[in-house]
């Protein structure tokens, strides 16, 4: 085992436990947009191609490279917008008098 | 500073941007400035590594030219896609960027491993745990996909398949030891992938419709997951971190929503009761007779009600009624009554889907209520209007020894009335009679939903 690889599985643990903190806190409410934007962080799939496309060598591995990086731009590009979408539709209470207001005038 | 630092340094800044980005869903009025920071993030860590690869000097035109377009590509069908989905479809979305998310992942590690595959055990195994993980989410994420849109929603079950699911996952983790033990051979690793491809159709064809929140949960929790091994193959930190973060949440929602369901994330993966609605009509159930009531005097007891609680469920969505109870809440709300939605968290496709069908009706999201929090309230409820949600309020899963024991469920039967708007008797995906019809406070309105809360409403109106 390499220290790098060491150094990496540290990370990968205290970034799991930093999620499991993070998360649970998030409200039923949320959860779409929750799995949503979790959907878009894992887009971050691109970076790792980008590293890729600067070693890959002859047909097949640009063929591996080209749909990898079709694959993580559609993630992460597609799972942010849907997730700004989303969110946007969450809008307070409008202030408490404005419903009133409006169906009065109907039913006069 | 040396570019090698800034590019370490934009890859912290998109980490912690990641991380404070979640931090912020805890509220829905900073939600949206949370997906905008991770966003942010997001760019600044592309833009270091596409800094740090140009400058590491490898980077050939062929290599820009595939890498560019293939980014062009799928960034124009991802920005069409999050356009122009209906936002009933979008556990179907969530499904693909799943696919596409592992997909890639798996991809990263088969192509890293034929690039050179002298590489330490600690790298192969993440290597083929990546290619494995990768490939099951992208198959099962397809099925899963497929399914939601209503190709089929129907278990598929053929005579075998769990004897071929075996002798796959045999074959892959036969090839993956082979590969960790220095092979040195790509197509093992290719093989691998094979096997998971057939592994994720395996896992997810006989899983039934109503357990999809747990499916889709649970595969963003193996994409999260592949994408951290994918980190460890190219020793990259900030792939191993938004990997992990992933995991961590996809595996949460799963525990979630398993435990909403009143199942275990084991009995699911082996196919079980969740099965789609059934369609047979049953009789009353509880043995009491089952009460209907006619337009008019549901809309009266709903007129003069001074708390409606409305319950609803999948039906609400399928049937496109969102915008009309949103119209019969602001009418009720108009007349001085306290009006609000009780969500059971696994109401809908996906975690959390009910409230977001809502929320685009503009229904505003402080009225939206989860079930721990608004079950107090039923006690002094008038009218608890049920659209659509049947399980999630059957008062048998209070008693053991039935399909639904032990599942929580929404306290509907403490209001001192019900009204359940509802097609026809037909159980729902516990295939169980559920006992609040034969409630003596209970009165049902058969009636589509859509069409039953346009007339409602207009009954309202006529109201004085």
């Amino acid at each position: 085992m390499t220290q790098g690889f060491i150094g990496n599985l540290t990370i990968f643990v205290l970034a799991l436990l930093v999620g499991f903190e993070v998360i649970s806190k998030v409200p039923a409410t949320l959860h779409t947009p929750l799995m949503s934007g979790a959907n878009s962080i894992h887009g971050v799939v691109l970076v790792g191609v980008v590293i890729l496309s600067s070693f890959v060598d002859g047909p097949f591995g640009y063929v591996l490279t080209f749909v990898a990086a079709a694959f993580g731009a559609a993630n992460v590009v597609g799972g942010y917008a849907v997730t700004d979408r989303m969110l946007q539709m969450f809008r307070r209470r409008p202030v408490p008098a404005a419903p009133a207001k409006a169906v009065e005038g109907e039913t006069a | 500073m040396s570019v090698d630092n800034g590019v370490r340094l934009a890859s912290l800044f998109g980490a912690v941007a990641f991380v404070l980005g979640l931090h912020l869903m805890n509220s829905p009025a900073t939600a949206r400035r949370g997906n905008q920071l991770s966003a942010c993030g997001m760019l600044v860590a592309i833009i270091a590594v596409l800094v740090s690869v140009a400058d590491g000097g490898t980077m050939s035109a062929t290599r820009w030219l595939v890498l560019v377009c293939g980014a062009l590509i799928g960034s124009g069908a991802g920005l069409y896609s999050a356009r122009a989905v209906a936002m009933t479809q979008m556990p179907q979305l969530v499904s693909l960027f799943n696919a596409v998310g592992g997909g890639a992942a798996a991809l990263i590690a088969l192509a890293d491993y034929q690039h050179d595959s002298h590489v330490s055990a600690g790298i192969a195994t993440a290597g083929v745990l990546d290619v494995l993980i990768g490939g099951v989410t992208f198959s099962g994420s397809l099925i899963a996909a497929a399914k939601l849109q209503g190709y089929w929603s129907q278990p598929v079950n053929f005579p075998g398949s769990r004897l071929v699911s075996a002798a796959l996952a045999v074959v892959a983790v036969a090839a993956g030891i082979a590969v960790i033990a220095g092979a040195h051979n790509p197509w093992l690793l290719g093989l691998v992938l094979i096997a998971a491809l057939g592994l994720g159709i395996g896992m997810v064809l006989p899983i039934g419709g109503a357990d999809m929140p747990v499916v889709i949960s649970l595969l963003n929790a193996f994409t999260g997951t592949a994408v951290a091994m994918a980190g460890f193959v190219l020793e990259n930190a900030t792939l191993t971190i938004a990997g992990a973060l992933v995991g961590a949440s996809g595996g949460i929602l799963t525990k979630l929503m398993a435990d909403a369901m009143n199942r275990s994330v084991l009995s699911i993966m082996a196919g079980g009761f969740g099965t789609g609605a059934t369609g047979i009509d049953v009789g009353p159930a509880g043995g009491g007779s089952v009460k209907s009531i006619a337009i008019d005097d549901a809309a009266l007891q709903l007129a003069y009600a001074s708390k409606v609680i409305v319950v609803p469920g999948y039906g609400l969505a399928a049937a496109q009624a969102q915008h009309e109870v949103r119209e019969l809440g602001e009418l009720l709300e108009s007349r001085g009554i306290e009006v609000s939605y009780a969500i059971h968290p696994v109401a809908g496709r996906m975690p959390g889907h009910m409230n977001v069908l809502l929320a685009e009706a503009n229904v505003p999201y402080d009225q939206l209520r989860e079930m721990e929090d608004v079950n107090p309230e039923f006690d002094r409820t008038d009218v608890a209007l049920i659209i659509g949600a049947n399980d999630v309020t059957n008062p048998a899963a209070r008693r053991p020894g039935n399909a639904v024991s032990g599942m929580p469920i929404l306290d509907v039967d403490h209001a001192r009335s019900i009204i359940v708007i509802k097609r026809s008797m037909a159980s729902g995906y516990a295939g169980i009679d559920n006992e609040l019809y034969g409630d003596p406070k209970t009165s049902m309105l058969f009636s589509d939903a859509k069409k039953g809360l346009a007339e409602l409403v207009g009954a309202v109106k006529q109201v004085d």
